[in-house]
């Protein structure tokens, strides 16, 4: 009996003192940036995004604060294994604390699967795949800065808005094609549009030029692109090379980065629109943060991807600063329990199924007579608000939102 | 290429008993030695299934360009057994392997009715169809590929989500994949096999059926590269377009040079050089494509029987 009762006064005695105890551990919050730094994701986060993050500890000002905070990154040369035993490795044995950015939505499943394991904490800023907040959440995953459903809808129904009714689809023939075809596709119905016909290319197509001249030919207002990547950066090219945008069609690209644009150029690229949730010359907020990150960045102006990275680093450090641990399950909590309000975003919170929501722009990809210099590259069509930007928490299929 | 003479003899079988013992003690002691258990488990599972290429390569002489889609099968089967079908994982491995030696055996037929490049071309162009495959059919998850796999308990008790459980179960697979194939090139089959790799007609006049061994021994090496992606799905808990992609032939090419093609212990090697180059520079953020083509380009020019031929060479018995 005796021995049980010291046992039970030693055990709370630890309690008291652990709690006491600043629960950072090992003294540091280590940040780790995984995303892809020499193949084609490289541009719209890799090194940049390692900018970014430092960008924000600074400007949280951690050191005064006298939270020591680290920053680590790594390549994870968009192969789902590489990204998952890096997770693992960086959880395990580098005490990493918070994952950040991930592009290749497969190599984000992954890391999302092992920080829901390990209970510590996962920030994506690159990856695209609405999965993350829906069939896959995890209480540990928060999506920042865009996906899937925000761009197919953002782009969809605010092109419709702008009285542009009939589409034409040209689509990667793969899952992810087919999805942001279907995606988009019902929101320009829903918006009073119609979709003429869609044509399916195969994945990493080098020759569109049947496809472009059937989209032609099709005499619908909007071309869609429901794809990614090099086919997309090829689809705008050719289009270009036909003339399709000075014939009078637009050309709607659905995951487009600002990075794309500067490396097409206007010439090629003008009259392009897309969504994005970022642009720096928006504001005088946005142009001041770009001011400081091109230095930093071969003067290079920030993506939303790199934005987005900065923004919830911030909100991270406000998070563990708040709980005064960096315990994953706790911080992730916060996070969504705290509003967030950062110079980039502007203000916004993030939902229970780990959905970080804040408005959306709709741009067009000016002209070169317009552009008053270079990365002056966007004319803002239309903002959409921030609660209809992103899918409604009970359409996303999310075991933490139906547990409510 | 043919440096390494088929002949048997006592004391290069102890010279291999001997590395043979130093690897199986690297991997027991490698974990205390603080290298990562998964990073090692990864280089047992290519290990598996870069000797299983090198049995096609190094003892039949046929170069298969299109071996990730034996990888890459087994490892999508697995992982739908374990995920939707609920399988344990013996038998999940079991189902990928089955797969991808059947699929070995359809790709067999085709491909070793030709040699040389157009051995190459026809199983590179196989590998394409069954990577198109994966990136359309509808259980494959595409580009997501299938995640968050269980890995189960292995005859019902053994837990595996317990890392040193899995590290164990691997290791033995690893081991008991190896010893298959050291006994397959040391059998009189091996010794056919080898006989065909110097020179087919002569092995067609002495009376064998090459076409039969051929395909046999392509079979087993289908089989066993199975074996290693199922393994490999069960470790990291996911089935991805990456493993089948024809990248993933070429690494195993890679592997194989940077060891020592035709040498036993030369893929296990290779497996852990480019392995540990994409996990270490990696987080060092180094351009890891280039270095790895740097060192690809190295290994050709300098030491052409990769580090355990040219080790070999220097103590005279084939490793």
């Amino acid at each position: 009996m005796v021995f049980r009762k010291l046992a039970l006064a030693a055990s709370v005695a630890m309690a008291m003192a652990t709690a006491a105890h600043a629960q950072i551990s090992d003294g540091v919050i280590k940040i780790g940036v995984m995303n892809d730094q020499s193949s084609l994701y490289a541009d719209i986060s890799g090194p940049g995004g390692v900018v970014a993050a430092k960008m924000a500890v600074e400007d949280f000002g951690a050191a005064k604060k006298g939270m020591k905070v680290e920053i680590i990154s790594a390549d994870h040369q968009n192969k789902p294994e590489v990204g998952s035993s890096i997770a693992r490795q960086w959880y395990d044995v580098d005490k990493v604390d918070v994952i950040l950015d991930v592009p290749t939505s497969s190599v984000a499943l992954a890391v999302n699967q092992v920080t829901r394991e390990k209970h510590k904490l996962f920030l994506v800023s690159g990856a695209a795949t609405s999965d993350l907040t829906g069939k896959a959440c995890s209480p540990n995953t928060i999506h920042w800065t865009y996906d899937t459903w925000m761009l197919a809808h953002g782009t969809g129904s605010a092109i419709v808005g702008t009285g542009k009714k009939t589409w034409f689809f040209l689509t990667a023939d793969y899952a992810f094609g087919h999805a942001l075809e279907r995606d988009t596709s019902e929101v320009v119905k829903a918006a009073g549009g119609t979709v003429l016909g869609a044509v399916r290319h195969p994945l990493n197509a080098q020759d569109f030029s049947s496809f472009l001249l059937q989209a032609q030919t099709s005499k619908a207002q909007v071309i869609g692109l429901a794809n990614a990547g090099g086919d997309t950066i090829n689809s705008i090219k050719q289009a270009s090379e036909f003339g399709i945008v000075k014939g009078g069609q637009s050309l709607a690209g659905m995951l487009v980065f600002i990075s794309d644009i500067h490396a097409l150029g206007l010439p090629t690229a003008q009259g392009l629109i897309f969504t994005e949730t970022f642009y720096w010359d928006r504001n005088d907020a946005s142009r001041a943060f770009a001011k400081r990150f091109a230095p930093q960045y071969k003067g290079n102006m920030p993506t939303m991807v790199q934005a987005g990275i900065y923004s919830s680093v911030l909100h991270y450090l406000k998070a563990v600063e708040a709980t005064k641990t960096d315990d994953g399950d706790k911080v992730a909590a916060k996070m969504k329990e705290m509003p967030t309000d950062d110079p980039l975003f502007g203000k916004g919170r993030v939902r229970a199924d780990g959905r970080k929501i804040h408005d959306a722009y709709l741009v067009e990809v000016k002209k070169p007579s317009e552009s008053k210099g270079p990365w002056d590259y966007y004319k803002v069509l239309a903002t959409i608000p921030a609660e209809k930007a992103f899918r409604p928490e009970s359409e996303g299929g999310c075991e933490l939102v139906a547990k409510k | 290429m043919s440096a390494v003479l088929p002949t048997v003899k006592s004391a290069e079988v102890g010279a291999q008993r001997i590395v043979f013992g130093v690897m199986v003690a690297f991997f027991l002691i490698g974990p205390a030695l603080g290298m990562y258990p998964v990073f090692l488990m990864k280089v047992m599972c290519f290990a598996l299934f870069a000797a299983a290429f090198n049995l096609l390569i190094g003892f039949v002489g046929l170069l298969s360009f299109g071996h990730a889609m034996f990888l890459g099968t087994a490892g999508y089967v697995c992982a739908h057994a374990a995920k939707v079908w609920g399988f344990t994982p013996e038998l999940a491995i079991v189902a990928g392997a089955a797969a991808a030696g059947l699929l070995g055996l359809i790709a067999g037929l085709l491909a070793i009715r030709r040699q040389g490049i157009y051995f190459a071309m026809i199983t590179l162009a196989l590998a394409q169809m069954i990577f198109f495959f994966c990136l359309q059919a509808p259980f494959t998850g595409g580009e997501d590929g299938i995640q968050a796999v269980p890995r189960g308990k292995l005859l019902g008790v053994l837990d595996l989500s317990d890392v040193w459980n899995m590290y164990g179960t691997v290791l033995i697979i690893f081991l008991a994949g190896f010893l298959l194939i050291y006994r397959t090139v040391h059998s009189p089959f091996g010794q056919v096999l080898k006989a065909i790799r110097e020179n087919e007609p002569r092995a067609t006049s002495l009376g064998y059926n090459t076409n039969r061994y051929k395909l046999m021994a392509f079979v087993l090496s289908a089989t066993l590269s199975g074996v290693a992606g199922a393994t490999n799905a069960l470790v990291f808990q996911l089935a991805a377009l990456n493993s089948v992609h024809w990248s993933m032939s070429g690494e195993v090419v890679l592997m194989n040079l940077v060891g020592g093609l035709g040498t036993i212990f030369g893929p296990v090697v290779g497996a852990f050089v480019v392995l540990a180059m994409e996990n270490y520079l990696a987080t060092l953020g180094f351009w890891v494509t280039i270095v790895q083509g740097a060192i690809f380009v190295l290994c050709v020019l300098a030491f052409r029987r990769g580090i355990i031929g040219e080790l070999g060479r220097l103590i005279r018995k084939p490793l």
